[in-house]
């Protein structure tokens, strides 16, 4: 399977409850909590989409858009968008 | 479809806390239905009360927000009537097994075909922490301050004891196990029940010092071994991970009730 790559992340400040979840399993510190209590991105070069953080979100108020998901087009390898191999 | 098509998007953010592990059983719940490509109108989703109940106001289903305890039984009679659709039934440890262990007991003996799914946070949230049958013995809630002296259930030993033909359980860290297990509960024909261990730093985490919902969820990573892994042989005090029972050659009761009307309508 190619590696993914990122596009960025999208998150929802409204539905964002700070909980930080998704800070402290992201394998690559790609994220932080601001001065609001709100998920940011700090390091987007880092990320590797495992998308985790979009999983375990508990207010789904992440969603890591990558190269595979581009809406409505061919995809070469179904089995990209399930993340089978991680975890 | 995409994931938020399969929300009621009005409803957000929703109104559990922050870091509740129910909102990532509703992230993986949604992620299977998506991902098996069920259309929304072939699901109904009926719960009874409590902080996992509010899940059926979220999703974009039929619905049916019930009575306490009683989600298998309107599932019942809806699957009776209307075999064709996929019944899922979110419970909490308290709605399932303490007002609802009758139901839950019942419904696993019948084997009819519908998906349990027990949000076990070990705590009743919604009404200030209280303990429930599943907190376990020596456990602070609201309303044991000295700790519990009562002993748990274990949803899968009961499911399993009470004929449930596919029993599993997973914990709201193991996402992805959570949404390949509740896949392989909704195609399963039969009574289906997935334990997702689930936190509540509110009430739980907060009274028995088990810190954020981070440090909850490393425990469900620590203190949790997948069947037939290493490491539950060797730390047989870990909760077990993985498909207890998958039987598919029960009878499901909506096939033999089937088999009852067209055998006494013999003739005409």
């Amino acid at each position: 399977m190619a590696r993914l790559k990122l596009k960025e992340h999208v998150i929802n400040r409204e539905w964002c409850k700070g909980c930080g979840i998704c800070v402290h399993f992201c394998p690559k510190k790609v994220l932080e909590l601001d001065s609001d209590e709100k998920v940011v991105v700090v390091r987007p070069e880092d990320c590797i989409c495992c998308k985790l953080c979009e999983l375990r979100c508990p207010d789904l108020a992440i969603e890591v858009l990558s190269t595979d998901d581009v809406p409505a087009a061919p995809a070469s390898d179904d089995d990209s968008q399930d993340d089978s191999n991680e975890q | 479809m995409a994931i938020k098509d399969y929300l009621r998007q009005r409803y957000f953010p929703h109104m559990w806390c922050p870091g509740c592990g129910h909102g990532i059983v509703l992230n993986a719940l949604i992620r299977a239905v998506q991902g098996m490509g069920l259309d929304k109108n072939d699901i109904v989703m009926t719960s009874g009360i409590g902080c996992s109940a509010r899940i059926s106001g979220y999703v974009d289903f039929h619905t049916l927000h019930t009575l306490h305890g009683r989600a298998l039984a309107f599932a019942t009679g809806v699957k009776l009537s209307k075999p064709e659709l996929t019944l899922l039934v979110p419970m909490g440890d308290g709605d399932a097994l303490a007002i609802g262990g009758n139901h839950f007991i019942h419904a696993a003996r019948r084997n009819i075909d519908i998906t349990a799914i027990v949000m076990n946070n070990r705590i009743y949230g919604m009404t200030g922490g209280q303990f429930s049958p599943l907190s376990g013995i020596g456990k602070k809630a609201t309303t044991a301050p000295y700790t519990t002296i009562d002993s748990n259930f274990d949803v899968v030993k009961m499911a399993v004891a009470s004929g449930a033909t596919f029993v599993a359980r997973t914990t709201a860290y193991h996402v992805l196990e959570a949404v390949d297990l509740l896949q392989k509960a909704i195609s399963h024909k039969g009574f289906s029940v997935v334990e997702i261990l689930s936190q509540c730093p509110t009430h739980y985490g907060r009274k028995n010092k088990e810190g954020d919902a981070s440090s909850m969820m490393e425990f469900q990573k620590s203190k949790t071994g997948k069947l037939g892994s290493k490491a539950l042989e060797k730390d047989p005090t870990l909760i077990p991970r993985g498909i207890f029972v998958d039987d598919k050659d029960a009878s499901e009761y909506c096939s033999a009730y089937d088999k009852i009307i067209e055998t006494a309508m013999k003739g005409r």
